[in-house]
């Protein structure tokens, strides 16, 4: 809460749109409050732009909560930045220091294609969830909410993995753009609740393999725990593994057998 | 049965059929489910309709729809449907389950409703919301929500402001995100399925009608800045509130109020615009750039106990302040209720003892909520299981740790309970056209309750819309879309055409964002916690000039071809201007204090709200003609057969 300002420079990544090749361009962002978010920064430094007659830096964001998943950026070459457990909406200018030089760059990902400067399509994601990211129950047909008790240690589980925002720093932090500590987290949620077991080895197997037409695969080295903004653990990783192999074996056709 | 209501020559705008049916409230909805017309499940397959926003109310309709086979098109102006501002709810949904075995019932949480949104709600509409609100919880606990359990696997509660029972269901802090996850996957197997037809990054511009009848809408592609129309035989609204009309508020960057707005434009009354609701647990703001306020769950209350120092200008550090020069005073105002006092009266008491000079912090403009007794009482773990997201969320923002000092907390703008007046079908005053959520205005009366908006948003969607809008279509058998090609939607393109091709060649000098600013002072100043009539009439001439300048001199850079966030953002702040204007209108006819909406003209000698039955008991509903004409106030009187009209007391 003080009155500190800091001045930075700021090299950001400008591309007109998905045909174009794309550079780096320098800006100079004075007196930022050390109290001001990342992208309250990159709103003033935006508002500037404007007023030189200049075309402003094209990025997203939403609910500056760090919930809403739609916030990205590459920052000094880090998915969301140099703090642990935070979307860059929750990054606030206090972590940098005056004088900083700071790297700004969309999502790494050929999954996730640049739109415009920093903003680019997740799409993919969502395709993997419509694979199998579903518990089959229309409305109207649920029983009683307490008929099935659910172990605490089973809903707690859950709710760890169901906390992933889908903002997508684990693919772009991982060398391979690989997207298994999403698909993991998105499976696990349901495949570790009683409701979700009557789909669990088909949602695993439909949904790894819509996540491998889009993404790179995982070679364990962790930079998607790291970058995450929920701490979403690798342990759901292993279990999602464990469950793709038992699904591959428990979805097996007789011959001839149709769907 | 009610005494106010027999004044005589009031009456309800013959323009405003709220269709409440007849009877007993308690089985009125279930007998209304039998008097509808239904649409056999092999014609639902010849409607179109379409849902715009994604949010718990838009996607849980879509899903239900596209459920019982009607072709669904669903838009939202996200990259993804899961990316709705529903996510950023925090503390949990009501439901009248009565688990805790504390005397709840569907009666209890319809009459705590009402008195809460201090008795300017329909009551048919709230009933039936009470006596859904089981039934979601029943839908979401079997969707795979990790709802909180208790050690035997059941599932726990917690209270929530306004009430004395125990019926708020919740996943951490993190309740919205979960509920719309879960509504998002109910969508996700419609679309799988070919049943709904997902439209992302594309934001509605128009509502398009046909012989007075709704026929689908014109929506901007954002990517491509291509104008569209889609045609539909009938057209939900499931777009959210208004409350970034204040520019500082809870709510998520891109939320606005364009969709209902063009569609009041069209023809869809706009009710109570002036009720908005101030939610008392947020962080105060620390300086001028900030974009937006964030809200700390109302839960809190649950265990904090809010204070400020008894001296005036007390400089010292909460630590340093002895038991003896705190004022507890919402626990000495209202012994009974304490810290749980509905949000408006909370967040009224807090602005009195900061403009008293009793305020906390830097800028001497919040409030002490302190959990040190809690921890005392139950331990740092407890409180770290219920609150712990909170907790590092508050420490994030402000540099400060609030298991040792007291958080700072102070009334930011968080919904509104004003929207597109509704009838009991949630069909707007357009025929075909709906709101469903917070876009609509029907169940909170002035004030609305904690953990009320998720069972209103997921109530409407699940649970009422999918029945009500068979009683429509089922007349439009055998009628086919209107063409996209028809003059009606090719004149509302040119429209929009045009109007973008307006924007960027202004070339002022000064950006949306500024005017978006300079728009939310005025409205914060004069349309917040406390309204006067000098204030309003100031509000509405001021908004005016800026607007004025804003529409001579905004500069709007990039292009209409590619993704462009400022034009995005001058679409929704010209819009925000006219609503503005109508919001102080609306404040300043409404003559009484009720709820949120507090005229310091009518106040009791306490300072409480002093509502005038006799006078405003009733929906104002406003009807829109040109830009240049002020907008017609409709009526709709309020009957209260089946709760007291009293003036609330939490004392």
């Amino acid at each position: 809460m003080s009155e500190q300002t800091i001045n930075l420079t700021l090299e950001v990544w400008r591309q007109n749109g998905p045909g174009d090749g794309g550079r780096f361009e320098t800006y100079e962002a004075k007196d930022i409050s050390v109290d001001a978010s990342f992208l309250e920064m990159l709103d003033l430094v935006n508002e500037r732009l404007i007023e030189e007659d200049k075309t402003p830096v094209t990025f997203e964001s939403d609910c500056r909560e760090g919930i809403c998943g739609t916030c990205s950026l590459m920052i000094n070459g880090q998915a969301h930045g140099p703090n642990k457990g935070q979307a860059t909406c929750q990054l606030h200018m206090r972590t940098f220091s005056d004088g900083d030089h700071i790297t700004v760059e969309p999502w790494r990902a050929a999954s996730f294609p640049v739109i415009k400067d920093l903003a680019v399509s997740r799409a993919a994601f969502d395709k993997i969830q419509q694979a199998g990211g579903y518990i089959t129950v229309s409305t109207g047909s649920a029983p009683d909410a307490n008929l099935i008790p659910v172990p605490k240690e089973a809903a707690d589980m859950a709710m760890d993995a169901a906390a992933c925002i889908g903002c997508g720093a684990c693919v772009a932090a991982c060398p391979n753009s690989a997207a298994q500590l999403f698909t993991s987290a998105k499976i696990q949620q349901f495949n570790l609740l009683p409701q979700g077991q009557a789909e669990r080895w088909k949602r695993t197997e439909a949904m790894v393999d819509t996540m491998e037409e889009y993404f790179g695969t995982c070679t364990n080295h962790g930079e998607c725990y790291e970058a995450c903004p929920k701490e979403i653990s690798l342990d759901f990783i292993a279990f999602l593994n464990r469950d793709y192999v038992k699904a591959k074996i428990k979805n097996r056709k007789l011959a001839g057998q149709k769907s | 049965m009610t005494a106010t209501m027999d004044t005589p020559n009031k009456a309800t705008s013959s323009a405003l059929n709220s269709k409440v049916p007849e009877g007993d409230i308690a089985t009125m909805w279930e007998n209304h489910k039998f008097s509808m017309k239904l649409v056999n499940p092999n014609n639902k397959r010849k409607f179109t309709i379409i849902v715009v926003g994604t949010g718990l109310a838009g996607s849980s309709a879509a899903a239900t729809l596209g459920e019982l086979g009607y072709n669904v098109k669903a838009f939202t102006f996200h990259d993804s449907p899961r990316r709705a501002h529903s996510i950023a709810a925090q503390g949990g949904i009501n439901a009248a389950k009565n688990y805790q075995n504390d005397g709840d019932s569907v009666h209890r949480l319809f009459y705590d409703t009402v008195k809460g949104g201090d008795y300017r709600s329909r009551e048919a509409n709230v009933h039936r919301l009470a006596e859904v609100s089981v039934n979601i919880i029943d839908q979401c606990a079997a969707q795979g929500v990790p709802f909180a359990r208790d050690y035997g696997g059941l599932l726990d509660n917690r209270s929530f402001g306004g009430a004395q029972v125990s019926r708020t269901f919740y996943a951490r802090g993190q309740t919205g995100q979960q509920l719309l996850l879960g509504a998002y996957s109910a969508l996700n197997r419609q679309i799988q399925l070919g049943n709904v037809e997902m439209h992302n990054r594309k934001e509605m511009l128009d509502l398009v009608k046909k012989d007075g009848e709704t026929c689908g809408i014109v929506v901007r592609d954002l990517l491509t800045g291509e104008v569209e129309s889609h045609s539909a035989h009938a057209v939900v609204l499931a777009t959210g509130g208004y409350g970034n009309v204040y520019y500082l508020s809870t709510n998520a960057m891109m939320c606005n109020v364009t969709a209902a707005w063009r569609a009041h434009r069209r023809g869809a009354f706009f009710a109570n615009p002036c009720y908005t609701q101030i939610h008392p647990t947020c962080i105060p703001a620390s300086e001028d750039h900030q974009s937006k306020l964030t809200l700390m769950s109302e839960s809190l209350r649950n265990d904090g106990r809010i204070w400020v120092p008894t001296e005036f200008d007390d400089d010292r550090q909460a630590g340093d302040i002895p038991e003896g020069e705190r004022d507890y005073y919402l626990e000495r105002k209202y012994p009974a209720f304490g810290n749980l006092v509905p949000r408006d009266v909370a967040s009224r008491n807090a602005k009195t003892v900061v403009d008293e000079g009793r305020g906390v912090g830097p800028l001497k403009n919040g409030v002490y909520l302190d959990f040190a007794d809690a921890i005392a009482r139950d331990g740092r773990a407890t409180i770290e299981a219920k609150y712990g997201n909170l907790f590092d969320m508050y420490a994030n923002i402000t540099g400060e740790d609030p298991y040792k000092t007291p958080m700072r907390i102070y009334p930011a703008t968080h919904y509104t309970m004003g929207g597109l007046w509704v009838d009991y079908h949630l069909m707007t005053t357009v025929p075909g056209t709906y709101a469903i959520g917070e876009a609509n205005f029907s169940d909170h009366g002035a004030n609305r309750l904690g953990a009320s908006a998720l069972m209103q948003g997921l109530a409407d969607g699940y649970f009422v819309l999918p029945y009500t809008i068979g009683d429509y279509l089922a007349d439009k058998l055998g009628d086919d879309v209107v063409s996209t090609d028809d003059p009606v939607f090719k004149t509302a393109e040119a429209e929009i055409a045009d109007q973008t091709k307006m924007w960027l060649s202004l070339n002022g000098t000064k950006s949306p964002e500024h005017y978006h600013r300079e728009l939310g002072k005025v409205v914060v100043d004069r349309i917040g916690m406390a309204r006067d009539k000098v204030g309003l009439e100031k509000a509405i001439d001021e908004i005016t000039s800026i607007e004025e300048e804003f529409k001579a001199n905004v500069r709007v850079k990039g292009d209409a071809t590619s993704m462009n966030t400022e034009l995005e953002k001058v679409f929704r702040v010209a819009d925000f201007f006219e609503l503005a204007k109508v919001k102080a209108r609306d404040a300043l006819v409404r003559e009484e204090s009720c709820g949120g909406h507090f005229r310091v003209e009518s106040q009791t000698e306490e300072g409480e709200a002093l509502r005038d039955d006799e006078n405003f008991s009733h929906v104002a509903a406003w009807e829109w003609h040109d830009a240049d004409t002020v907008q017609t106030r409709h009526e709709e009187q309020l009957e209260f057969n089946n709760v007291k009209l009293s003036q609330r007391s939490y004392k």
